[in-house]
């Protein structure tokens, strides 16, 4: 039942994944700068901020999509630079399992709880 | 009983996320570099100031030694407070030091190196920022210490201050 | 002299708060018959006090008495009347003067209005609630004190973050504090209930009009939090998952499990502990919110003045608290009465639980996803940011079987029901929903199957709503707020993906086309207020015939100098058109952004609408 329970959390999670298929170029710009951090502003996305650092980010990536690079090898590459830090969306990795895993862990934990409850007939 | 191992689990559970976040009063919350030690990517390409010409970045690094890169603006204010300890890196040191001029405009850059003595044995101009970004900057100034093995091996960002000057002296000397 | 008025009334406060948690201690072992007389008296003084030092702060904000180190930081003369008001809670100290006064007087009313309840769970609720108080007023006058003299006497203040100077923000955070504070009598009571073996259906509905208050102060404080967001923060979103925004859902996630399990206790009085367990959480999550705010831990858009010394007592005394309530739980557990009662699989109670369900779910997301980097960088030194995609990513699907057990749950009965009941009308309207939103979304070039989904269960939500109205046995609250609900959901989903974008650097003269609309930079103007100069732009857009004009403004302030952009939206029942521009370095030219948000006042309406469901049940409007 569990594992039932978790193979369809992941296949959910999964095609929202896959869907995020893009248009256009502008959109794909403006999709992946409102995925990054702006370093230097507080708490604002690269998309959001007019600063130096902002306006230069999002040139840099107009030009690395006219190079053909795919979003993730833009996050890769910026990651390289900067750390995890500037991406939005933290990867699933072993520092990040529990980030993703808990609340799904807890849901499961929270519905085994109310099937003990109730009286089933 | 079973209540019992659930009550110290729970008082266990808060007392640590106690402790965490006591220490995560701690910790610096601003944007703060990781040592860096990763090769500088070859492919950067910028023109020089004066000539114009078209220089990859990587070429003018000097083979076993150290290099010092700098990168600055004649707007931004910092830059001239940090001036005098690139000129005397350049001067007294005779370290290799690359300019990269960020967002500038050309007349008020090179005005800029004429008032107040230039350090650089290069200069290389972005003008829109983005070599910056690919070199891992988020601002003027910052200066980056490169080893013989072309890896970044210290981030200053901010102006350069009397404690980094002796801090890369020392690195120089070593 | 005006500090020291404020001083010394807290300092009897403090005396008051001594006293009363020594007199109520003392009388729940040997009760006094005039209990009644010293406590009112006591509360009254201490209650007045807080008054007296709390307009000893408005009236030195007022006057810009600049004696005062708090009026110095944050006001300056300059500042109009308003501002100088609203900048009293404005500051880290002031706004703990507020969360102070919220306090006494929230104990005040319970204290008058809970005569027919037992004596030892209202002299004990005191206790608990004292014990707050004490610690909220030893936090204030030492690390945090308002009334600091500053000499000699400066001339002129430092001025209000202008970010600040507006009127929904102005009364967002009393409204947020009234909502905080509320739980914390929640949290004293529940635990007083529990010392007294009194958590049964009686207490409940007498709690339940805390809930109420909390819920419906909570809802409409994050409401103005985030119309605040959208026309100032210039960006023209609404939430942005930041983490002081986070911080106030939280407890509101809490809140609105306990407004559902606690009809169940009433009503059927089962689920004590869980009641208790609620209780517990939502005020640890609100005192948490205070806590994550005020020490600065988080990297927030919302910047407040932070000290770590600030932080370690917060922290210290949520930590005393929470662990009191623990122990309390646990020592007290053989308390809660043995009033089993068999649960079938199809009842009220199951879906009341499911709700809870989902809502611990959500707030589990939004409290990892906040603390978590906190935790990160502290145990593996490791540094990420965690941002909207991942929230969405975690709740959006779970918001679909969500909208399915909110359609069905208020239409079962208690105890048991039968599932035959979901008849020939609720596949109508499954079959509708899904035919409208599946041509929504097909319309939109966004063939998500997610989208039409969500679309789906929203409107079958929303017919089943609109169906009970005409039913006589369920209550008028409960379809209100339920209503909102869903055309919230909806109307976020239409501005999702309806909303139209359009950025571009343009100097004044300039004309461009995009989504077949024409946009003119006719002029800009600069003008001057009284505290601050602007630049008013003047926009011309050409929609298809339809003329809009917008006068977005940047606003450039001096005490502390700071820009600001103003944007300018026209708002219909059917859509906002929203324009907002910014200084950007290249000489003259401006970032110009226009956005078209469908259905927009929708959003903060239909939040309206959730909330005035908890006032008609708050004033017992579902009485047939």
């Amino acid at each position: 039942m569990k594992k039932i329970t978790l193979i369809v959390l992941i296949l959910i999670i999964n095609a929202l994944h896959s869907n995020i298929s893009f248009a256009d170029q502008k959109k794909n710009i403006d999709h992946i700068t409102k995925n990054l951090r702006c370093l230097i502003c507080q708490g604002q996305s690269v998309y959001d901020s007019q600063s130096d650092f902002a306006l230069s980010m999002k040139k840099l990536i107009r030009i690395k999509i006219k190079e053909g690079n795919t979003e993730d090898e833009i996050y890769n590459f910026l990651k390289e630079k900067y750390g995890e830090w500037i991406v939005y969306e933290p990867e699933v990795n072993k520092n990040t399992i529990f980030l993703w895993g808990l609340p799904l862990i807890l849901f499961i934990f929270g519905g085994l709880l109310i099937i003990r409850k109730v009286t089933i007939k | 009983m079973k209540n019992n191992k659930i009550f110290y689990f729970i008082v266990i559970l808060i007392v640590a996320i106690f402790i965490v976040l006591l220490l995560g009063l701690k910790e610096e919350k601003n944007y703060s570099l990781q040592p860096e030690t990763k090769k500088l990517n070859n492919s950067i390409l910028l023109k020089e100031l004066y000539s114009g010409k078209n220089i990859f970045l990587n070429d003018l690094l000097l083979e076993n030694e150290i290099n010092l890169i700098n990168i600055w603006a004649s707007w931004c204010s910092p830059c001239k407070a940090e001036h005098p300890y690139l000129i005397n890196l350049n001067e007294r040191f005779g370290i290799n030091l690359i300019g990269i001029n960020y967002k500038d405009n050309l007349d008020n850059s090179k005005k800029f190196l004429s008032d107040l003595g230039n350090p650089y044995d290069e200069v290389l101009v972005d003008s829109d920022g983005t070599k910056s970004i690919e070199l891992g900057a988020i601002g003027v100034p910052e200066t980056y210490l490169i080893n013989n093995e072309n890896k970044i091996i210290k981030k200053f960002v901010g102006p350069l201050d009397q404690d980094d000057y002796e801090d890369i002296i020392s690195l120089i000397k070593k | 002299m005006i500090n020291q008025i404020g001083a010394y009334s807290l300092y009897i406060c403090l005396f008051a708060s001594v006293y009363l948690i020594f007199k109520s201690y003392i009388s729940l072992k040997n009760f006094d018959k005039k209990f009644y007389q010293t406590f009112f008296a006591t509360l009254s003084v201490q209650l007045f006090m807080t008054i007296l030092s709390f307009f000893t702060l408005v009236f030195a904000f007022v006057f810009s008495d600049f004696s005062n180190i708090t009026v110095f930081n944050n006001s300056h003369t300059l500042k109009p009347l308003f501002y100088k008001i609203s900048g009293t809670w404005g500051n880290h100290e002031g706004s703990l003067l507020l969360w102070l006064l919220v306090l006494t007087f929230f104990l005040f009313i319970f204290f008058v209005t809970s005569k027919k309840m037992n004596v030892r769970y209202r002299i004990l609720t005191i206790l608990f609630q004292e014990i707050i108080i004490l610690g909220f007023l030893l936090f204030i006058l030492f690390t945090s004190n308002p009334f600091l003299n500053i000499l000699p006497i400066p001339d002129e203040g430092l001025g209000l973050n202008p970010i600040l100077q507006d009127p929904a923000l102005a009364i967002h955070p009393p409204l947020l504090y009234v909502g905080y504070v509320g739980t914390s009598i929640i949290f004293s009571a529940s635990l007083a209930a529990l010392i007294t073996k009194t958590v049964d259906n009686v207490w409940a509905s007498h709690i339940k009009n805390w809930i109420l208050i909390s819920w419906i102060f909570l809802s409409v404080g994050i409401l103005l939090g985030s119309i605040w967001a959208y026309y100032e923060l210039g960006w023209g979103g609404f939430w942005f998952w930041d983490p002081v925004e986070n911080v106030s859902l939280m407890p509101w996630f809490c809140l609105t499990a306990l407004l559902h399990s606690i009809i169940v206790l009433k009503n059927r009085n089962v689920f004590h502990s869980w009641t208790v367990i609620l209780s517990i959480t939502t005020f640890s999550l609100s005192m948490s919110g205070t806590f994550l705010v005020r020490s600065g831990i988080l990297n927030s858009i919302h910047t407040f003045a932070n000290d770590p010394s600030r932080g370690v007592f917060i922290l210290t005394f949520l930590l005393f608290l929470v662990l009191l309530a623990v122990f309390i739980f646990f020592f007290n557990q053989k308390n809660f009465p043995d009033t089993y009662q068999r649960s079938f699989l199809v009842s009220r109670e199951t879906s009341i639980l499911i709700n809870n369900w989902f809502m611990m779910f959500f707030l589990s997301v939004v409290l990892v996803g906040t603390a978590y980097p906190i935790f990160l960088e502290v145990i593996n030194d490791a540094k990420i940011s965690v941002g909207p995609p991942f929230y969405h990513k975690l709740i959006v699907p779970f918001l679909i079987p969500f909208l399915f057990f909110m359609a069905l749950g208020p239409n079962i009965k208690w105890i048991k029901d039968k599932i035959i009941k979901l008849n020939i009308s609720q596949i109508i309207f499954l079959i509708l929903s899904f035919v409208i939103s599946f041509f929504i979304v097909f319309n939109t070039n966004t063939n998500y199957l997610f989208s039409t989904l969500l679309f789906t269960f929203s409107f079958y939500l929303f017919f089943n709503v609109i169906n009970s109205f005409q039913k006589k046995n369920s209550n008028l609250s409960q379809k209100v707020s339920h209503l909102g609900f869903s055309i919230f959901m909806l109307s976020i989903l239409f501005n999702g993906i309806l909303s139209k974008e359009n950025s571009a650097n343009m100097k004044v003269g300039d004309e461009i086309n995009f989504l077949n609309k024409k946009l003119i930079f006719e002029n800009v103007k600069v003008e001057s207020d009284s505290n601050f100069k602007k630049l008013v732009g003047e926009f011309k857009l050409n929609d298809n015939g339809k003329i809009i004009h917008f006068k977005p403004e940047i606003r450039v302030y001096s005490h502390p100098e700071t820009i600001t952009s103003e944007a300018d939206i026209s708002s219909t029942l059917f859509s906002d058109n929203f324009l907002v521009f910014s200084l950007i370095k290249n000489d003259g030219f401006f970032n110009v952004r226009y956005q078209h948000k469908p259905l927009m006042i929708w959003i903060w309406i239909s939040v309206l609408l959730m909330s005035l469901g908890g006032v008609f049940s708050f004033f017992k409007l579902n009485e047939k």
